[in-house]
């Protein structure tokens, strides 16, 4: 089985994705944190990268986050995409911005 | 004062694709399918219901919510109901007999923070699935998955919950169960009952209209929870957080997502709550606590993640 290397520019970090997974799934197996993870099918648009170089296939995600023309753009979600080449991305939403969401409460009001 | 609503009756939740929809809802959460219509929505029950669905799946290109359905008492009471949100400003939109299958016709609006209701008196009766209502036997035998015993409630995310408040409480007769203030008095999350659970819907404050966090199933005990996060991770799905238990309710729950990412919530216990009960306040401050009651902190998603 093929693998694909996927280096991520916003924060450095490379990992390896088998054919058939999606980046989202690859990332998470090893442990890495460098893109945020939200649902993981498609829906809430938490994993939204923008693929600089290579191919990849799309599975179904949400028409809201991924917009046609945005999908033309690159910029898809993490979570349903799967690698035919190697690839470059970079986060649209910063896997650090994410997690300062998470210490206060000011996302409630 | 109750008006009438008697309980949730449904929900019509949008998938991306219909195949893998239906194999979580039946497969891993054990529901039945009992219909299909002409649009192509699946209908499903759990198997303590006694009308024929309570889930309804709609293929589209945006997952989330598309209303949820309270069932009233009789027809006299939704002609009331209906009367009384009109009066109160609400408008209201006349879904006709039978654009649900074997669903009476339900009186549908929606609320300032962006999410659509409906009110109706009739569906067909089908009885609980696979018991007889004579001499029933404990359960049902060939259950899948998690074997969920009924839809319970949803939860919200919008804006204007003083507003959603009004509506629920003074005009559809909702009792607050528990509420979470912020350090000004501002109440941030709402959990409304119109029966003796600790919550039918609840809200929490989020600044993007007609957000859906999750629909929840009810199960018979801890060890159900337990086993369902067995099936999560057999069936490799995505999970979100627990098993654990929360502060707001008490429930023991276990939050995880279908395949386009609706997220789903299956839990047992929690509070009762009766009418002379009062509200129950969570500060804003301590909500890690309030949500999730062992970790005492909140993640990243679960105030975020919504479709």
């Amino acid at each position: 089985m093929a693998e694909f290397q996927v280096f991520n520019r916003t924060t450095g970090d490379h990992f390896i994705c088998q054919e058939g997974q999606s980046v989202l799934k690859a990332m998470e197996q090893l442990g890495m944190k460098c893109v945020p993870v939200g649902c993981r099918g498609g829906g809430c648009g938490f994993c939204k990268i923008r693929v600089l170089e290579g191919d990849f296939e799309c599975g179904k995600m949400s028409k809201v986050h991924a917009p046609p023309e945005a999908v033309e753009k690159g910029e898809v979600l993490a979570c349903r995409i799967y690698p035919l080449t190697d690839l470059t991305i970079e986060c649209v939403l910063l896997p650090e911005a994410a997690l300062a969401k998470q210490t206060t409460t000011k996302a409630l009001r | 004062m109750k008006k009438g609503v008697m309980r949730p009756g449904h929900v019509q939740i949008r998938v991306l694709d219909m195949g893998e929809a239906v194999k979580h809802y039946t497969d891993l959460l054990g529901l039945i399918e009992t219909d299909r219509d002409d649009q192509g929505r699946v209908y499903l029950k759990a198997w303590s219901e006694v009308d024929k669905f309570s889930v309804v799946l709609r293929e589209a290109d945006e997952p989330g919510c598309d209303f949820m359905g309270f069932k009233v008492v009789d027809e006299a009471a939704l002609n009331q109901l209906e009367k009384d949100l009109v009066d109160y400003g609400v408008e209201v939109e006349q879904v006709p007999a039978e654009e649900l299958k074997d669903c009476g016709r339900r009186v549908r609006f929606t609320v300032p923070s962006g999410h659509a209701f409906e009110l109706y008196a009739d569906k067909k009766y089908t009885g609980k699935w696979g018991v007889s209502s004579v001499n029933p036997e404990a359960w049902p035998r060939g259950l899948q998955g998690m074997k969920a015993v009924r839809f319970d409630h949803c939860l919200f995310y919008g804006p204007e919950l003083a507003a959603v408040y009004d509506i629920f409480v003074n005009v559809l007769g909702f009792y607050l169960a528990e509420q979470v203030l912020d350090p000004e008095g501002t109440r941030v999350a709402q959990f409304l009952t119109v029966s003796m659970k600790e919550h039918d819907v609840a809200f929490i404050h989020h600044e993007e209209k007609g957000k859906f966090h999750h629909a929840s199933f009810f199960l018979d005990t801890w060890e159900a929870v337990l086993r369902s996060a067995d099936l999560i991770s057999m069936t490799d799905t995505s999970i979100d957080i627990g098993p654990t238990r929360h502060g707001l309710t008490h429930g023991q729950t276990i939050y995880f997502f279908d395949p386009s990412g609706n997220r789903n919530e299956v839990f047992c216990g929690g509070d009762y709550h009766y009418p002379d009960h009062k509200p129950i306040t969570w500060k804003a401050e301590d909500l890690g606590k309030a949500i999730f009651y062992h970790d005492r902190v909140l993640n990243e998603r679960f105030l975020t993640v919504l479709t």
